[in-house]
């Protein structure tokens, strides 16, 4: 008896667990550190070792993953709320990214040519411009969606088309080019602490997330908008507002990306900087098991969906796939996600699920 | 696309423009010159300027331009420039397919058509001349000179351009040819990384983490050398002249020859966007009637070795 209650117990668990949305981003990073284990337990060794300019940093594929899967992580955020609110996804994240970067540099550079010997303008007041600019474009994404109730792809696909070229004409063409070894940190690492900035930045975004979420009702009214607009309406909230905010907030992460990405290297290449990251992004909600079509969605889930898909990537370099051909593998797991998630495959898994269970105890 | 249609129609006003003034001054050339968009690369950027430099009034040129990366749009342009009644067509195809038929039309209204920097596929009876870079021969000159190190093996990390272009055929291309022909020549890792710095950055990374050995980096531009320059340091592993590992990369810009001089680095090949002064020789001579010597003109190309780079390099070649 007691032992059959412990089995039905542990059945419920599992049931549990796999209910749960957190589930599918688990499960995906528990297969990828299984198949990196079998190639080879060197994958997660953690070195600490001096770089060129005599600062001591960690190093090793896990540090490499947790350092270029912050963008996207960022990204993760604002394109979960986006896709929460609107039902939809932005798919000028990447444009936008180039634009804001563009700024930064713009603001850096001021009239002492695209190289300029020192920085004209501090750190922050850069950052600053490219964030108020990168959520002005949000708002412009956010007032086609939310106000004139255009499809968010079809939307944001103007920016998608122009934003590079916006970048490049803020910088009248020029490729600017940061010297001073300040403006390196947010993509590098800050003398004296040993861990990738842009991972510390992603920290920071996250728990400012979770606080926003926590303490704001900004999570329950973008839910209730995207499960049903009219009941949400009829219950005093302002879905349009909701939609436009969500794009805006976007932005923001967009602004933050942007200075992780621009700072990597000191220097910005309008058409291949940030190239794709929007099919990263999405994939990333996608991967968190959010609906795509909007309503519940699960923050933790999306954020690591991001590192997933970084795990992903860096994987597969290990294996010397051609880089070229690492959007085939995500389509895989893109297909995979959509298939899984399609209603008519659920119902199917259920109905087995509960045949199993009634022939367990017709046997038991 | 606004900005697009903004150019389109900026362009014709400019071309109605220069038809008035043709009018008047009537013994300036008129050329019209297609090229791709200058915000492509650095190495476009530098090769508009030097048009716009040498094409103008006070050189006895009357010149209309038309940017853009898009095949068909160049084509409407070059359609517009012929019923203009340009003397010369120059142009820098986006694509090498789908010229025959306005090429064809330049010839019967009397238009001659020079190619400069891309080379297309079209009878070459269509056009009078074309100035091109050899790819092949900036990949062997490299080659060459990385054999010239005498290092006792070769264990190279091959970042590739955009697979398929032009300039990625000819400096892959040298450099496979090595690496099979020599026992004591390794590829550690050969990757696209498509022009673009951290995709390099990401792919060096990689190869730092696995713990594999190597020693020399082969870019085939300088963006990506800089992205793979940027794991290096990250890593704390030394490159440059008389360090552990070969930094090579193309296209001369400025700043990766800055870093040539400082030592950073120790090659960089040249992609020469500066077609101009060819241009204005075989205008010259098609004008005074005479035969062209060739009609394929490879432009002289160098490579540059960090030992040897001097300041008047930089300003001289530097883009």
């Amino acid at each position: 008896m007691n032992d059959k209650s412990k089995k039905t117990s542990a059945a419920a668990v599992l049931t549990k667990l796999t209910r749960n949305q957190i589930f599918i981003p688990l499960a995906a990073l528990l297969l990828l550190v299984i198949i990196n284990l079998i190639a080879g337990p060197s994958f997660f060794k953690i070195s600490y070792s001096a770089n060129n300019a005599g600062n001591m940093i960690f190093s090793g594929y896990p540090i490499t993953i947790l350092d270029f899967g912050s963008e996207l992580a960022i990204l993760a955020i604002g394109m979960t709320l986006v896709t929460a609110a609107s039902g939809g996804q932005d798919i000028s994240v990447g444009a936008a990214i180039a634009i804001a970067g563009s700024v930064m540099l713009r603001v850096l550079c001021g009239n002492a040519g695209s190289r300029p010997e020192t920085m004209q303008a501090p750190i922050i007041v850069a950052f600053l411009a490219g964030c108020v600019v990168a959520m002005l474009f949000g708002a412009f994404n956010g007032v086609l969606v939310a106000f004139f109730r255009i499809q968010p792809m079809v939307a944001t696909l103007i920016l998608y088309t122009a934003g590079r070229s916006i970048a490049a004409w803020i910088n009248n063409n020029e490729l600017p080019i940061i010297n001073e070894p300040e403006f390196g940190y947010f993509g590098g690492i800050i003398p004296g602490i040993p861990i990738p900035t842009p991972f510390l930045i992603a920290v920071a975004c996250m728990i400012v997330t979770a606080l926003v979420l926590k303490f704001t009702t900004l999570g329950l009214y973008t839910q209730s908008v995207g499960i049903n607009e009219k009941s949400a309406r009829l219950n005093g909230l302002n879905p349009t507002f909701i939609k436009f905010l969500s794009f805006v907030i976007l932005g923001l992460c967009v602004g933050v990306a942007g200075l992780i990405k621009v700072s990597r290297l000191s220097t910005i290449n309008y058409s291949v900087i940030a190239k794709d990251i929007e099919m990263d992004a999405i994939l990333a909600v996608a991967l968190g098991g959010n609906a795509l079509g909007g309503g519940k969605f699960n923050m933790v889930a999306s954020i690591l969906g991001a590192y997933v898909i970084q795990f992903l990537t860096q994987t597969l370099y290990r294996f010397k796939v051609s880089s070229d051909a690492l959007p085939a593998y995500k389509a895989i797991v893109v297909i995979i996600l959509v298939v899984a998630s399609a209603p008519t495959v659920r119902e199917k898994i259920s109905s087995l699920w509960k045949n199993r269970k009634a022939h367990a105890k017709e046997v038991g | 696309m606004k900005k697009k249609l903004l150019g389109i129609a900026l362009g014709l006003t400019m071309v109605a423009g220069f038809c008035v003034t043709a009018n008047a001054e009537g013994d300036l050339i008129k050329v019209g010159i297609i090229n791709n968009d200058p915000s492509e690369s650095g190495y476009r950027t530098a090769n508009v300027n030097d048009l716009t430099n040498t094409f103008t009034e006070e050189n006895g040129y009357e010149a209309s331009f038309a940017y853009n990366n898009d095949n068909a749009e160049q084509i409407a342009a070059a359609q517009q420039f012929i019923q203009d009644g340009v003397d010369y067509l120059l142009l820098s195809a986006a694509d090498v397919a789908g010229w025959d038929t306005v090429l064809q039309d330049a010839q019967n209204e009397g238009v001659q058509v020079i190619l400069f920097d891309r080379t297309i596929d079209a009878d070459e009876s269509l056009y009078a001349a074309s100035v091109v870079s050899d790819m092949a021969k900036e990949g062997q000159t490299a080659v060459e000179w990385l054999a010239g190190q005498g290092l006792d093996e070769y264990n190279v990390i091959h970042i590739q351009g955009v697979m398929g272009s032009a300039a990625q055929v000819g400096r892959s291309g040298a450099l496979d040819e090595k690496v099979e022909a020599e026992d004591n020549w390794n590829i550690v890792v050969q990757q696209t990384a498509e022009w673009n710095a951290e995709k390099a950055q990401q792919i060096v990374q990689s190869v730092i983490d696995s713990g594999e050995a190597f020693n020399v980096i082969y870019a085939e531009n300088d963006d990506m050398a800089k992205g793979a320059v940027a794991a290096l340091d990250a890593a704390g592993i030394s490159h440059g002249v008389g360090k552990d590992v070969i930094i090579m990369g193309f296209d001369t810009n400025k700043w990766a020859l800055e870093e040539l001089k400082a030592g950073n680095w120790n090659y960089d090949g040249q992609c020469n966007p500066f077609q101009s002064s060819y241009l204005v020789d075989i205008i010259e001579k098609l004008e005074a009637g005479e035969e062209l010597d060739e009609k394929v003109i490879i432009m002289e190309e160098k490579g540059f070795d960090a030992e040897t780079i001097t300041d008047e390099d930089i300003e001289q070649y530097g883009i």
